[in-house]
């Protein structure tokens, strides 16, 4: 079984608590070994520098690409999560555990989603100061962070049910980033208008319309993932 | 054995003189754009293959819910079939839009809405194959194909409307013209006959290449089950 699960046997009924249940599992294997958080951290550092050389961040290129990059660097190391998280599950027979319990079967996808969340978050909490830091740019304004948020929210949401599926596969250390990709353009493509709106100082109702997107994004994509999910784990 | 059913056969032949009908149509009987000339003619296949593999799109979304729904391996067979023949179908579209392009846009590829969404949807459906071919249980593939195809066919309108909608917003994005300077036209006549029937008859081969695929993926089917028994 997990390690860590405070509560082995969560009665049926008590969805939420179930759900917490995963979600403290998560993160306390995280907090004790940290090789997910840590390596997320530092590829995504390397993206940022790539990134730097590939295009040359001077000032003025700078204004146009910084929510591209931001974007970038947040979508290829939310892949290195979101395998990693499902593979250590998958891998040390956890998941079996998992669906052994008698609880709802979206109470582990929801689980797993807050948890893939809290990493990215974690990970997008500590880059963007960093990328403030390196090229002398606020991304500490309120609005950003909200994009931020619900930008990881659509991208996590789909990630986790894909990467549910990519790691029971043949193919589980290359599928996910193609599965996923693909599917999440609306989000990267949102988010990206959306932060370059905050940046560059708009009106929002100038970019109204990306943020409306983003949330009809999530709610919609986890709607589905919550009706699939059996599916996807069904034995 | 099971031998093919007489229809698909007739089918096939028809297919086949619609097609060279078609072309006839198409490269003979239609008259010449004037502004953009010959190469304008791409236009009647152009449209023909893309209706048709948007057709097969929707359809495999359709296929997925039922499979999801009841679990029968019947509606996975006409899931792969669709989307393999639209595959095929929307690459023809897009290889045909590329050479009508260069001459009338004077670029092979601009990131235009429909340009940029089937790109992506071409992307997501390789991707649905490459999911399936890591899995060797059947009941596993097919279910993990039907979400996948979910996914992937909720999520591709969404992509085109995004690009539209903020490209509407921010019309300095390549592509912003109106629709006379970027090479749209008014049909003749003949223009028109040979239009609906290019697309009468691509639906006509897409249902015959359905048919045939699906009756693959039964004979496929059969020969795993002897194969299981054999074993035995």
């Amino acid at each position: 079984m997990a390690n860590g699960q405070p509560n082995a046997q969560p009665p049926s009924g008590n969805f939420i608590k179930a759900v917490s249940a995963v979600v403290w599992k998560d993160l306390q294997a995280e907090f004790r070994s940290r090789e997910l958080f840590s390596a997320m951290l530092v590829f995504s550092l390397l993206i940022i520098l790539i990134f730097n050389f590939a295009l040359e961040l001077d000032v003025e290129t700078r204004r146009s690409v910084t929510s591209g990059v931001l974007w970038a660097t947040f979508a290829f190391a939310g892949t290195l999560g979101l395998n990693r998280s499902m593979a250590i599950e998958k891998d040390r027979g956890c998941l079996d555990g998992l669906l052994l319990a008698p609880v709802d079967r979206s109470a582990i996808y929801f689980g797993k989603v807050i948890s893939n969340l809290a990493f990215m978050l974690i990970v997008e909490i500590i880059v963007l100061p960093v990328y403030s830091v390196l090229y002398n740019i606020n991304l500490f304004q309120p609005g950003l962070l909200m994009v931020i948020l619900l930008g990881s929210i659509g991208y996590v949401g789909v990630g986790t049910l894909l990467s549910t599926m990519s790691v029971q596969t043949r193919t589980r250390d290359i599928l996910l980033p193609i599965l996923l990709f693909p599917v999440v353009v609306p989000v990267l493509l949102a988010a990206v208008k959306a932060s370059n709106g905050f940046l560059e100082g708009l009106e929002l109702s100038e970019f109204l319309l990306p943020i409306n997107l983003l949330i009809a994004y999530d709610i919609i994509f986890i709607a589905v993932a919550f009706m699939v999910f059996d599916n996807v784990v069904e034995e | 054995m099971q031998s093919k059913p007489v229809t698909l056969t007739i089918l096939d032949v028809v297919s086949i003189i619609l097609l060279g009908i078609s072309t006839y149509l198409a490269l003979v009987f239609a008259p010449t754009e004037l502004v953009m000339g010959d190469v304008q003619r791409v236009f009647y296949f152009h449209i023909g293959t893309a209706w048709t593999a948007l057709l097969g799109f929707i359809l495999a979304a359709v296929f997925s819910v039922i499979y999801l729904v009841k679990k029968d391996l019947k509606w996975d067979r006409y899931q792969v079939a669709a989307i393999e023949v639209s595959l095929i179908f929307f690459f023809i579209t897009i290889v045909l839009g590329s050479i009508w392009a260069r001459p009338a846009w004077n670029t092979w590829w601009t990131w235009d809405p429909r340009l940029t969404t089937a790109a992506v949807t071409e992307l997501i459906y390789i991707a649905y194959f490459m999911l399936r071919q890591g899995i060797d249980d059947p009941d596993r593939r097919a279910r993990f194909g039907a979400v996948y195809a979910l996914v992937g066919g909720l999520s591709a309108p969404i992509t085109f409307f995004a690009i539209r909608l903020f490209r509407t917003i921010h019309p300095v994005v390549i592509g912003g013209a109106n629709a006379e300077a970027e090479g749209g036209f008014s049909m003749t006549a003949d223009m028109r006959v040979a239009f609906f029937f290019a697309l009468f008859t691509f639906t006509i081969i897409f249902i015959d290449l359905f048919w045939n695929r699906i009756r693959l993926g039964d004979l496929q089917e059969k020969v795993e089950q002897l194969k299981l028994k054999v074993t035995m």
